[in-house]
Order: C-alpha cells, then structure tokens, then sequence
C-alpha cells in the first residue's frame, strides 16, 4: 500500500488529506508516481468528463490506467520540472468552476500547491492527499539550494556540501523543508544518517 | 462599555436619492479627521428615539481614505421598527449624533485575482466604499447591480457614467437579471464574489457558486439583518439578577441596555457572532434569526444571539 501514516509534528508541517470528487465543472489533477492511486480511487466518468490529468510517472507504470479512465485531456510528464509550464499555463486560462486534485509525493504536492495559491486560489480549497514515497524537498538554509528526493537524516546538501539536518519546519512558498548545518560547532561531529521517519 | 468605540458627529448634509433612499453626510464635531476605513465597513449610528435608544449598522459608502466625512445611505423601511424612519422623519442639518468607529465584517480579500460584486437594492452601499478603494489600488472589480426600476436605483447614474465598463445594472420591472450561472462560470481562477442584498438573492449566489465548485473562502457575502418586532417576552439575566420585559418592537438586546446591563455587540445585525449569550434554562421556542450560529446549535437551546432572535414561551434565563 502506498499510504504512509505521518507521526505529529509541530504546526509548520503540512497535513495531506484524503481525496474526494467534489462539484465543479473542470477537474485539475495533477500526480506523480504512486499518487495516480488516489486519483484511480475517485474517478467517476462524470468527474472524467470534466478532467485533465497531468501525470509524472517517476518510472511507475500508472499512466496506462490513468489514460483508461478516460479523461478529457492527459499528459504524461517526465519529470515535474519539465510539467511547470504546463501546469502554469492551465491555471492561468483556469475558471473558478475549477477543482484541483493534488496527489503523490510532497513535492509534488508543495510545488503544484505554489502554482495554484500564485493563481489565486485559496490553499485550503486544494485538495491533496499524500502516496508513495515520503522521501522530502528540502532547503538548505545556508545556501538556500534545493535538494530533492532527501530520505535520510542528516544528509549533504548537494549544492554546499554541508551537513544538514532534516527538519519539518516547511516553507509554502519555496514548497521545501528545511534543512540546517548539524556540526556547525563542532565540525566533522555528524551522526550516522537514517531514514526520516526511522 | 460594550460595542466599537463612539465618534461625536454632526449632521452636514441630508441628500434624498430617491423615493425611498436618503443620504446622511457626518463629519465630526469637534472639527477633526475621522478614521479610515476599509471598503464594506459599517459604522453603527445612535438614534435617541424618546426613551428609546436605537443603535443601527449603516454600511459606510464614502472614500475610505476621506477622512473628513462619512456618508451612510438609508432606505426607509415603513414597516421595519422605527429606525429608518427616524432617520428620514426626525434627523435634520446641524444635528448632533453619535456613531462608532468603523467595523468592517464585509472586507475585500485583498489575495483576489478579481473582485466581482452582486448588489440587490440597498445592498449597493458597501460596494460604493469597496470600489473606491479597488480604484485606489488598482484592483480589477466588476459590478453587477440588481434594482426593482429606474427610479429606485440608487447611484446607478454616478456608477455608470464613471465606470462604464465595470457596472452592470439590471431592472427588474424590465425584465432584466442577472445571468448568475454564466457570470460565475466565466470568472477567471482567483476572483472572489461578494454580494449585499436581499437574503434570496444572497442564498440564490451562495447555492449557484456551490453547486459549480467556487471555494467557500471565495464567497462572500453581508445581510444587515434589523431586528424583527415580535410578541413581549420575558427574561431572566442570572448574572445581573434582574428579570426584565422584552417590549414589542425592541430587540432582546435592546432590552438589557435598557435595564443598564452592559451586554457586548458589534453588528447589531446577526453576523458578527459578539453577542452570543449562553441560555441557562427555557421553556418554550426560540425564533432565531442570525447567521452566526450553526444550524445544529440553533436546535441545541443552548446559545442565543439577542441582537436579533426572540423567544416565545414561559420561561427563559440567560448567563448575562
């Protein structure tokens, strides 16, 4: 099963919800890898006459179920980087009969979530709902470089090289945790890396 | 002292619009600046009706950075209970009056792509400050303004002519309405619709931009609601130890302020949810009329909003 039950946390860290189809003329879904689940789990040929999924595979093979359910438009994207513009250029013609369905991973999630408050639409209206991979986006704060995909504490920033610990403090805006220096005292002092939720 | 801080006026100018909509010009009487506001605020006015008190929510419709006047438009309600026909009958050029700071329970969310505003009647008020701000900002508004006819559509001239482009009118002895469907399934993501009228028209754009998935947190909407005279109760205030009359034609509220208990507000009109009152025991029906509290704690018999519901029965005693 693809659904991972966060512990609590402080009130920084984002709370994924669960999916449900809601009333609406056009439905924005936009998923990576094991998120097509969430989307497979509510569709209903009424809410895929009105959809467009935007799907990133990350190398799962969902996208052949995806497309059976015959939505009103698909695309496939490789990677979410290479979807953003696309992403951008639908909420930009979007109307406000608009539901949009967000579901996978959190930066996914984070980052898809970015676009649509940019275009106005109140967070809290965004459905989203957390499957696959718990692995983070994180920030460091030193150098303010990006690293994906982090699923170890602590971890080395792959712009800076430094140690950095994985907190669930969470920037909306940068769609990112945050990820600060561990052995600034004492350096070389770094405990051995685990997994984030070990 | 309960309710927003008070402002001494003097009443500068009284303007009839129409048949049944006149304009009150205060500015204050000591000769200061009053405060800013922001769009779709109200101020609640004073009115010394012999031994009554009247306290009623007038949106405010002047520049919200004019600061040496306020203006309030009033439609005189010949079958409400009195205050706008106080207004109308017995306030004259040179009065001195009393009004409270300005409390804003209908503000523009400033996040909006867009703001698109209903106005049913009267209801128009609030948006004339909220467009004055908008062309202050900036901000991209659209308005579409429903009246019953020509002759008692107030401020369409001035909305028209100095917007063109942005004001829609509809007559209703024309047949006219507005398309709500069409216009709410055209609106561009980020636009929030706020409409001021008659509660049918607010429910009517409440269930249509539901039904077509608008977010909650992008409708907004104001009722003044005036307190409706019923039959005389009685009620039994446990904390101040006083049992008192709740007249004909004065609200529960009304009541305790004048029995001298101190019992808190804000809107005076349902919305704002300052008043609500916890209800230590009764026996009979309540008639509530606010839209602040849940449908599930209307039926609890638990709370009570004296700005605007009654009571009907033997008994009821209140924690106030």
């Amino acid at each position: 099963m693809s659904k991972f039950e966060f512990p609590e946390s402080i009130r920084s860290r984002p709370v994924w919800g669960t999916l449900e189809p809601r009333a609406g003329l056009h439905h924005l879904m936009i998923a990576d890898a094991e998120g097509a689940e969430a989307i497979l789990d509510i569709a209903t040929p009424e809410l895929m006459a009105g959809a467009h999924i935007i799907f990133i595979a990350k190398g799962t093979g969902f996208g052949d179920k995806l497309r059976a359910l015959n939505p009103a438009q698909y695309y496939e994207g490789p990677s979410y980087e290479a979807s953003a513009s696309r992403i951008q250029r639908v909420l930009q013609d979007a109307k406000m009969s608009t539901q949009v369905y967000l579901a996978g991973t959190e930066g996914l999630m984070g980052q898809a979530m970015c676009e649509c408050t940019n275009a106005g639409i109140p967070f809290t209206a965004v459905q989203t709902e957390h499957r696959g991979s718990t692995a983070r986006r994180m920030q460091c704060v030193h150098c303010k470089g990006i690293t994906k995909d982090v699923a170890i504490d602590p971890f080395v920033c792959s712009h800076c090289g430094l140690n950095l610990f994985v907190r669930d403090h969470y920037s909306r805006r940068l769609a990112a945790y945050q990820g600060v220096c561990i052995d600034a005292e004492d350096p070389g002092n770094v405990p051995a890396s685990k997994g984030i939720y070990e | 002292m309960s309710g927003a801080e008070k402002i001494d006026v003097t009443v500068t100018e009284i303007v009839p619009v129409n048949e049944l909509v006149t304009r009150f010009k205060f500015e204050r009487t000591d000769g200061g600046l009053l405060p800013t506001f922001s769009g779709g605020a109200h101020t609640v006015v004073e009115m010394k009706d012999g031994e009554i008190t009247r306290l009623n929510p007038y949106s405010l419709m002047s520049d919200p950075m004019d600061q040496n006047a306020y203006t309030i438009s009033v439609r005189r309600d010949d079958e409400g209970r009195g205050g706008s026909l106080f207004m109308h009958k017995n306030v004259a050029v040179g009065d001195k009056m009393v009004i409270s700071y300005p409390v804003n329970l209908f503000s523009l969310d400033l996040r909006a792509k867009k703001h698109l505003f209903l106005a049913g009647g009267i209801g128009i008020t609030p948006f004339l400050s909220q467009i004055k701000q908008c062309e202050r900002l900036g901000g991209a508004w659209e308005l579409h303004y429903a009246c019953r006819n020509e002759a008692l559509g107030s401020y369409v001239a001035e909305l028209t002519s100095k917007h063109p482009y942005e004001a829609n009118v509809y007559y209703d002895d024309q047949k006219q309405a507005i398309a709500l469907e069409g216009l709410l399934n055209g609106q561009p993501i980020g636009t929030h619709v706020y409409v001021c009228g008659p509660k049918g028209m607010i429910n009517w754009v409440r269930a249509t931009a539901e039904k077509l998935g608008w977010p909650l947190e992008a409708v907004h909407y104001e009722e003044f609601l005036a307190p409706q005279p019923g039959k005389p109760f009685e009620v039994k205030l446990s904390v101040s130890n006083k049992v008192i009359q709740v007249g004909e034609d004065e609200s529960l509220l009304e009541a305790m302020e004048r029995s001298g208990v101190d019992a808190p507000y804000l809107c005076r009109g349902g919305a704002c949810g300052q008043c609500e009152t916890r209800v230590i025991d009764y026996s009979g029906n309540f008639i509530h009329r606010d839209h602040w509290l849940e449908d599930d704690e209307h039926a609890s018999g638990e709370k009570i909003m004296p700005c605007v519901s009654r009571f009907e029965g033997k008994t009821l005693v209140l924690d106030r």
